[in-house]
């Protein structure tokens, strides 16, 4: 078990946006979430990785508390994240964008860089060979000098994904990674979490397509008005009654 | 690798001129005026990596000038203490105090953060204003020594005042340009771009926020310790509300997160309001509009316009080179075919 949850929840003056979820996510598993919009999967998310904090309740990674963690912390413990809207620094390249994904494991400081001592160009150099590695691993290699105003939306993702990656985390949280893409490229991109798995990070993603995440996901959460109403694989959530009933009134293929 | 090389050349160019200009005219008037925006670029530089490169504009920072600028005054004229040690002194003390504000105003952002600092700054001012028996109140500071001389170099003519002034400018485009072109110059971009997306890479804002606060506050102070030994009377109104608007034009115009900004910036406005003197106070009149315009098309001033302009014609070219290959390539499979059909 890398995460658990205990019952956690947030509140937003009256609303209850998360609500006493109890949630285990496994090692080297696809996990994913799903819900009706506005059903608090990106709250959560917000809260396992320290962007807010909990109303009640406890987070444990590796069995360690991090609960009262500022997110900063959270991430140097092998924890990351892509937001529902990717925000990359447009005017800067692809590679610039990813660079910076690395400095959590540097050590040197300003004045390493005004002095440029020898620890400046080994950690220089460590960050760049680590966003080259994982561009190459996201496939980017070939928009890595292009800016990131001019790629396409699915590599934008990819960017994000990358970003993400640079921090060398052990466990990797996509808010909605294939939202705005079309189904070609969700494929890729269902591909590309396959071979983070193979590569040993664990992956819990937030999605709205059904088709895809029930092909994909090894474990599902579903999350209803802040409560998770149910938990299992694939073949238990489709035959699930309270799931059946809350995706009735809504849109099941949505 | 050919864009860091460009990026130099302007720095070298730009060193070059600085250099040669006393040859070239021995206009003491020129001199001054040249001297005095020296100093004004420093105090942009700081300004800039705190605003342009991590996003939190300080309107305090005229203050901190103020701050610098008395502090020598007082320690060289009330205190008697050495040019240099004072100086150094001037830097720090200005820095400290940067810290103690930081710590407050940067749990603030955007418009609360400009707020506020814009109040710290006015409060800067009145304390200097008004505690009459420190600062001389309104009558100022008059006497502060220039540079006391160093083994054999002595800075009492304008030449050497130039070229000392000079020389601490170059000092900070250097620690400017290797800050930003850093791990560290990195993790201040990526706060600026979103704090949210920062934390969860692992960058601590909070902490890189009242580092960069810290060192922008710094080259405030060392700009105002550098005016008072080069002007040797100060008053408060170098603390007023008016210079760090003019400090934000300079660093508007010339191009707000850009390396070459605060240069061109200064310069430009510096030099053609000279030109304009004789409308005094109506400059504005031309300035205002001028500046709106600028910022509504070019955002990043002239020197992120001439960015924005060679990237454009670098992918015009790149795509020219391109099509000629596709040509050259599509011309080439159909002699194949032809050559097969034959
Ligand atoms: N920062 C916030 N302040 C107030 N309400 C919020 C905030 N973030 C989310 N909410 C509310 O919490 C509920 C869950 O939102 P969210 O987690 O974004 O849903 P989902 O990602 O499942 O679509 C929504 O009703 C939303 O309006
Ligand atoms: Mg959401």
């Amino acid at each position: 078990m890398l995460i658990e949850t205990k019952k956690l929840t947030k509140t937003f003056g009256g609303l209850v946006a998360v609500n006493e979820v109890d949630f285990t996510i496994e090692k080297g598993k696809i996990n994913a979430i799903i819900g009706p919009n506005g059903a608090g999967k990106s709250t959560f998310f917000n809260l396992l990785s320290g962007s807010y904090s909990p109303t009640s309740g406890r987070i444990f990674y590796k069995g360690k508390d991090i609960t009262k963690l500022p997110p900063n912390k959270i991430a140097r413990l092998g924890v990351a994240r892509t937001f529902q809207t990717t925000n990359l620094f447009e005017q800067s390249t692809v590679l610039d964008n990813v660079i910076v994904g690395h400095r959590l494991r540097t050590e040197s400081n300003l004045l390493d860089a005004v002095l440029r001592t020898k620890r400046f160009k080994r950690e220089e150099e460590k960050c760049r060979d680590k966003a080259m590695e994982v561009l190459d691993f996201v496939g980017l290699t070939h928009v890595r000098d292009q800016l990131a105003v001019s790629i396409t939306q699915e590599e934008k993702k990819r960017v994000a994904f990358a970003l993400a990656l640079a921090t060398d985390p052990e466990i990797v949280f996509l808010d909605e990674p294939t939202a705005g893409i079309n189904p070609g490229e969700t494929e890729g991109l269902a591909d590309l979490m396959e071979k983070m798995v193979e590569q040993q990070i664990t992956v819990c993603l937030i999605e709205h397509k059904m088709k895809m995440i029930m092909a994909l996901a090894d474990k599902i959460m579903v999350l209803n008005y802040g409560e998770k109403i149910a938990e299992g694989t694939a073949e238990e959530i489709m035959n699930n009654q309270a799931v059946i009933e809350a995706y009735l009134g809504g849109d099941a293929s949505a | 690798m050919g864009s860091l090389l460009k990026k130099r050349g302007w720095i070298i160019g730009f060193i070059l001129a600085a250099i040669l200009f006393p040859f070239v005219s021995q206009n003491e008037y020129f001199l001054h005026i040249l001297t005095l925006a020296f100093i004004w670029m420093i105090a942009v530089y700081g300004l800039n990596l705190l605003a342009g490169y991590t996003g939190y504009l300080s309107l305090a920072h005229a203050g901190f000038f103020a701050i610098g600028a008395y502090t020598l005054g007082l320690l060289t004229v009330k205190a008697g203490l050495n040019y240099w040690i004072a100086l150094v002194l001037a830097c720090f003390l200005t820095s400290a105090i940067g810290a103690v504000v930081g710590l407050v105003a940067l749990r603030t952002r955007e418009h609360f953060f400009a707020i506020y600092t814009l109040c710290v700054g006015y409060i800067i001012y009145l304390v200097i204003d008004k505690w009459d028996s420190l600062t001389g109140g309104v009558r100022g500071l008059i006497g502060i020594p220039a540079p006391t001389s160093v083994g054999p170099i002595s800075f009492q003519t304008p030449l050497s005042q130039y070229y000392l002034i000079l020389f601490f400018l170059l000092f900070t485009v250097l620690v400017m340009y290797r800050i930003i072109h850093s791990l560290t110059g990195r993790t201040f971009i990526a706060i600026r771009n979103s704090e949210d997306l920062a934390q969860t890479i692992g960058i601590s804002t909070m902490k890189n926020k009242l580092l960069v606060f810290v060192i922008s506050t710094f080259f405030a102070g060392l700009a105002g310790a550098l005016y008072a030994s080069f002007i040797r009377f100060i008053g408060p109104d170098i603390g007023y509300i008016t210079i760090i608007f003019d400090l934000l034009t300079y660093l508007l115009v010339g191009g707000i997160g850009t390396l070459a900004g605060p240069i061109v910036g200064t310069f430009l406005i510096v030099t053609v309001s000279q030109s304009l003197q004789f409308l005094q106070d109506y400059r504005m009149l031309i300035f205002g509009p001028l500046l709106t315009l600028l910022i509504i098309f070019y955002p990043r001033g002239i020197v992120g316009a001439y960015h924005d302009w060679r990237m454009k014609s670098l992918a015009k070219k790149k795509q020219q080179l391109n099509r000629k290959q596709t040509y050259v390539h599509t011309q080439s499979t159909e002699t194949e075919k032809k050559i097969k059909e034959g």
